[in-house]
């Protein structure tokens, strides 16, 4: 799983039926100290995160496990909104 | 699977319901010498892990497997071992 920052949204009227009813977020990867890296992903929210949120991003055929998303056609999915984030 | 070393931890409120309980770190992978190699990550730890110990963490689909079939755990990354010693030959 990877931390990413929300910074946008996607709206899409024709999409497959099984994705109707989903919020998609674009999200920014960032490293553990907030700093953003390199490309975007559009991602599933199941855990309703808002813009400019921390949250936890899970990708490839695990992301069909995070709620709602069973059998559904994605392979990134927002699971969690980050409180903090500790490095030892 | 790959070795790692648990960097540090992370903290949410609000998250996916199969999560809850479960502790996430921040893993750095590391290479066979066990010098730091790619990016950091979040993993879900199943085997009591802590911050600076040397551990094996497995990604992918496999990742949920230490809790099914009892519950579909969404995760990529899961550490299932601390490592002991790693002996090259």
């Amino acid at each position: 799983m990877i931390l990413a920052r929300v910074v946008g949204t996607v709206v899409a009227t024709r999409k497959d039926p099984r994705l109707e009813g989903k919020k998609l977020l674009v999200v920014k990867p960032i490293d553990p100290s907030g700093k953003d890296e390199a490309g975007y992903l559009i991602a599933v929210d199941t855990v309703s995160a808002g813009f400019r949120e921390k949250v936890i991003c899970v990708s490839g055929s695990s992301a069909r496990m995070a709620g709602g998303c069973k059998d559904c056609p994605v392979d990134t999915a927002i699971v969690g909104i980050v409180d903090s984030v500790e490095i030892s | 699977m790959q070795l790692g070393r648990v960097v540090g931890n992370v903290v949410c409120t609000i998250k996916s319901d199969p999560l809850e309980g479960k502790k996430l770190l921040v893993v750095q992978p590391l290479d066979k010498q066990g010098k730091d190699t790619g990016k950091p990550l979040i993993a879900i730890d199943c085997v009591g892990a802590g911050a600076g110990e040397t551990i094996y963490w497995c990604r992918g689909r496999e990742a949920s497997m230490p809790w099914y079939p009892e519950q579909e755990v969404p995760t990529e990354a899961a550490i299932v071992g601390i490592v002991d010693e790693v002996h090259l030959g």
